[in-house]
């Protein structure tokens, strides 16, 4: 309702969104002075160099803008912030919490929101989130399936691609029975992480939507009979395909950084990514080879949303939902699309910008191995976050001996 | 004799039991009762066995343990064998000052930096390959399993590359306790060649004096996370992995296997320091028959030669992993098959500078903190031992280094919780209590043998010119030690600036030193951005050890008999 008023007022009123409502204008003035002079702490994975640096350049603008500090608490895995959330809430300390705001999303959200550790709803009250769809089946509204419930706020899209170095491939394998021709006259030159890491278990449930019958299924929670009928197909398939991968199958690289470097080193032809960009932004870091490209099966491929949560004890939450506001900002997500700084598409709907806006994302510019979005082909929906648990366990059931 | 002497360790004590024991005891509760299913917070209640019968049947389960177990044997026996031959053959060309100095690269070396470095000169497309490639033809890197290998003979070669160094320093220490020239030149006497003296004679009487830092070095090859993830296999891992991947699974429920799984790695290291103890009693009852059966035959001898040919391929090998790290990080673009980078720049390092600055100067004060309450604690904990006129009972030594035989992850959840009760976790305070747990210990190790040797004359002589117990302690004792005094911490500073989980815990994350940054970016696996960090970490231990060279030259540059004192 509000949204709709807002987009049929955006003609009039340009510059300040907030006008629109009085009631959220009131009680966004208060969370802004509010947050005036806190320090957020925003727990994120830190393994990448250019996201630091982005979320560094989020905490300049904010502090200049708001007052309103921001730190990296750098992590090597979601689940210890939320390891750390809970901890503290064994220890009975409900507010002053060390955690501001986390990067999270699937199943770490759904663990959070089960365990009641979030803060919110937050997002309704986020001035930009006028630019997002928030229809009910957008994926802005559902995580893994789970309906969000404005308890945790976009920031950035995620869509699995596979790559490649188009030096030593001519023609990539644009389907996972064709990606099982390729790597059997091409043994060991293929692998994927670890299924315990989440890239390998995205490889895996990339591989279920293209190999099962029904994938309607994959939307429901996950059944011990509908578990067995969906991924027969693909157990035949991963059967055919372990003997042929790298070091036969026996062991896999630790997360998806590890395998980039494994096709850096030329250990590998094919690598995965759950970011589209990567490629691109890894050859100017000279982590590729200029000639690595981006490629896509046919059909599409999953694809989801990072989100910024805020847990219920968290010390700074205004702050927090100032950030999370600022990172919806059309100019911040453009800043952050740009190739140079990030690459990361934009989680906001283009339709909903205003002209001007669009136009910066429109003279973005482009670079080797960036994919245009029509080069992704379709956003396949994520299973429910019950598939990923089972399908990982199905996996070390069947290949760790 | 002197009141002081009860009054003083029971000072020392109470610190200890406070400080140290209580807060691992108050984890290791913590952590038992989620593995026995009693975790509020998550919704279990208790349910007694269930959570070790799912840990149990977990896939991949006994294989880790087996493999950890392997590995733990594997790598503690050869470190300790290789080192002891390498001891006996080139002792008599070693000084403790010399051999320490030698030894300070790879000691100083974090082992998550050793672990990447040696990944890379090992791995079918690294430094050993590019340079047998031409030779071979090898067009594509070879698919073979040299690292990662589903036997964790990576691991077992890193974990030596970092252990020889370490117990060859606690060796020497050791050696300087006992009269060697003296037994070598009687034996020599009786008929006995060299290396059979050393077999026969010195090793077992070194053995009791290095028998806990054997048990330390056992206890970290069962418990390496870092190392394990690296250069060990994936599927399944090392059994520390293995825990550690519970920890992080996103379904919190699994926190409770999780914790019965770091239980079980303690029982496991309590099983290994069983094994060698029984171990222990085996070879002195079989090695005492062969001993009185008085051979003299020189057939350990060329042994003794591949074994420490052994040792120095482990250095070169280890030396070329920091060098490898070196070129990384002065590298741009380093593609298969080139020896060398194809591009340099400097961008890692100026990258680095930006988020330098707060790392640097958390890890310089947590190191010094840490490694100055560990010195004086282990000062008064010897003075104490001095003044009550008898040493440390096997029950103390043995809860001195309960931290060191533990695995971290078996009580620092719990040690967490117990910080966020008293509301201190997540400040600089917590995380230099953390570490002290880990550098006391090795502080304590490095100095408790030097202290205990101190010529008893020299203080008797101190007592008759009238000092009392403290003038005896600030004017003979300390300056006479300060050799080995600035060598503990040294290698405490390289212990502390090490940590990792303790730092992450008691932090809350938000405490970032060289470490965690190092650890979170190689998260990302850009060899060249480890390379940044692990120099510098490497030139952080690096310059603790050159100041503990140095400081004892310059001061005593006119005492002929201190430079270089203890050993």
């Amino acid at each position: 309702m509000r949204i709709s008023l807002m987009s049929a007022l955006a003609a009039i009123v340009l510059s300040n969104p907030i006008l629109f409502n009085p009631v959220l204008a009131d009680s966004w003035q208060d969370t802004l002075e509010a947050a005036k002079g806190q320090t957020v702490y925003w727990n994120a994975w830190g393994g990448d160099p250019q996201t630091n640096a982005f979320i560094a350049w989020v905490g300049q603008q904010t502090f200049e803008r708001y007052g309103v500090a921001l730190r990296q608490v750098k992590l090597t895995d979601t689940a210890e912030a939320v390891t750390r959330v809970l901890s503290e809430k064994a220890a009975g300390q409900d507010d002053e919490g060390s955690v501001d705001l986390i990067w999270i999303n699937g199943p770490n959200f759904l663990a959070m929101k089960e365990q009641g550790l979030l803060f919110g709803p937050f997002v309704a009250g986020l001035p930009n989130a006028q630019y997002l769809d928030l229809s009910p089946a957008s994926p802005n509204s559902v995580d893994f399936t789970v309906p969000v419930a404005g308890m945790e706020s976009p920031w950035r899209l995620a869509k699995f691609v596979f790559n490649y170095d188009s030096a030593r491939i001519d023609t990539p394998p644009l389907s996972m029975t064709a990606l099982l021709e390729w790597a059997t006259i091409n043994p060991g030159r293929f692998t994927h992480p670890d299924p315990s890491n989440f890239m390998g278990a995205t490889f895996l449930k990339q591989a279920l939507i293209d190999l099962t019958q029904d994938t309607a299924v994959l939307q429901e929670p996950v059944t011990e009979d509908s578990f067995v009928a969906a991924t027969r197909p693909l157990w035949k398939w991963y059967d055919a395909l372990r003997p042929t991968l790298w070091r036969g199958g026996e062991t896999f690289p630790e997360n998806q950084s590890v395998q980039q470097q494994l096709l850096n080193d030329g250990e590998i032809d094919i690598a995965m990514s759950f970011d589209p960009a990567s490629t691109a932004v890894a050859i100017a870091q000279g982590l590729l080879p200029e000639t690595a490209r981006v490629f896509v099966p046919e059909g599409g491929t999953i694809g989801n949303v990072s989100f910024v949560a805020i847990p219920y004890n968290a010390a700074s939450r205004e702050g927090a939902q100032v950030v999370a506001n600022f990172l919806l900002a059309p100019d911040t997500q453009a800043h952050m699309q740009n190739i140079e700084v990030l690459g990361a598409f934009s989680v906001l709907a283009a339709a909903k910008l205003k002209a001007d806006a669009r136009a910066t994302f429109a003279t973005l510019q482009t670079a080797p191995g960036l994919p245009s979005l029509a080069d992704l082909g379709p956003t396949l929906l994520e299973p429910h976050a019950s598939w990923m648990t089972r399908l990982t366990q199905e996996w070390a059931r069947r290949y760790t001996r | 004799m002197k009141p002081t002497g009860t009054g003083l360790r029971l000072v020392v004590l109470a610190a200890l039991l406070l400080g140290i024991i209580s807060p691992i005891a108050a984890g290791l509760i913590q952590t038992g009762r989620a593995a026995f299913g009693l975790m509020p917070v998550v919704g279990a209640h208790g349910s007694g066995l269930e959570v070790w019968r799912s840990l149990c049947a977990l896939p991949g389960f006994w294989t880790s343990v087996r493999l950890t177990l392997w590995i733990g044997f594997a790598a503690t026996f050869l470190s300790l064998t290789l080192a002891t031959c390498f001891c006996a053959t080139a002792h008599a060309r070693m000084t403790g000052r010399s051999a320490a100095r030698w030894l300070a690269p790879l000691l100083a070396a974090p082992h998550t930096a050793v672990a990447i470095g040696l990944a890379f000169v090992l791995a079918p497309s690294g430094w050993i390959a590019r340079l047998l490639a031409p030779l071979v033809g090898w067009v594509r890197p070879p698919d073979l399993a040299l690292i990662n290998d589903p036997w964790g003979i990576a691991l077992i070669l890193g974990l030596m590359i970092k252990e020889i160094p370490f117990l060859l320093l606690v060796m020497l220490a050791a050696l300087s306790q006992i009269p060697v020239q003296q037994h070598m030149a009687a034996a020599r006497g009786l008929g006995y060649r060299r290396s059979v003296v050393w077999v026969k004679i010195i090793a077992p009487q070194v053995w009791p004096l290095i028998r806990l830092p054997v048990l330390v070095v056992l206890a970290y090859s069962l418990s390496t996370v870092e190392m394990g993830i690296i250069l060990g296999p994936s599927n399944p891992p090392v059994f520390s992995v293995f825990v550690m991947r519970l920890f992080m699974a996103p379904d919190l429920a699994m926190i409770l296997p999780a914790s019965a799984g770091a239980l079980m790695l303690a029982f496991l290291m309590g099983v290994a320091s069983a094994t060698l103890f029984v171990a222990e009693r085996l070879v002195r009852y079989t090695g005492l028959w062969w001993i009185r059966a008085g051979g003299r035959s020189s057939a350990v001898k060329p042994l003794l030669r591949i074994a420490s040919l052994c040792v120095i391929a482990l250095f070169v090998i280890g030396t070329l992993a920091m060098v490898s790290l070196v070129f990384w990080s002065l590298a741009w673009r380093w593609p298969w098959p080139s020896m060398l980078p194809e591009t340099w720049s400097f961008q890692p390092w100026r990258n680095a500078a930006g988020v330098l600055g707060p790392a640097l100067g958390n890890t310089l004060f947590i190191a010094g903190a840490s490694v100055f309450v560990s010195l004086a604690l282990a000062i008064l904990w010897l003075e104490g031992e001095d003044r009550k006129g008898r040493g440390c009972a096997g029950w103390g030594e043995v809860l001195i280094y309960l931290p060191l035989l533990l695995p971290q992850i078996a009580f620092l959840y719990g040690l967490n919780m117990l910080f966020l009760r008293l509301g201190i976790s997540g400040g600089i305070g917590a995380v230099i209590w953390a570490q002290v747990l880990f550098v006391f210990p090795y502080v304590m190790i490095v100095l408790s043998d030097p202290w205990r040797a101190l010529d008893p004359r020299l203080i008797r002589a101190a007592a008759s010119l009238g000092a009392g117990p403290v003038r005896q302690l600030l004017t003979v004792k300390i300056p006479l030690l300060l050799s080995p005094i600035l060598i503990a911490a040294a290698i405490g500073t390289a212990v502390s600036v090490a940590q990792y989980l303790p730092t992450l815990f008691m932090g809350a994350g938000r405490i970032s030193t060289l470490t965690t940054e190092a650890v979170t970016l190689s998260s990302g696996a850009d060899r060249r951005i480890t390379g940044v960090y692990a120099s510098l970490q490497a030139i952080l231990s690096f310059a603790a050890y050159a100041v503990a060279f140095m400081v004892p030259a310059f001061v005593f540059r006119n005492r002929a008999a201190l430079k270089g004192a203890g050993q």
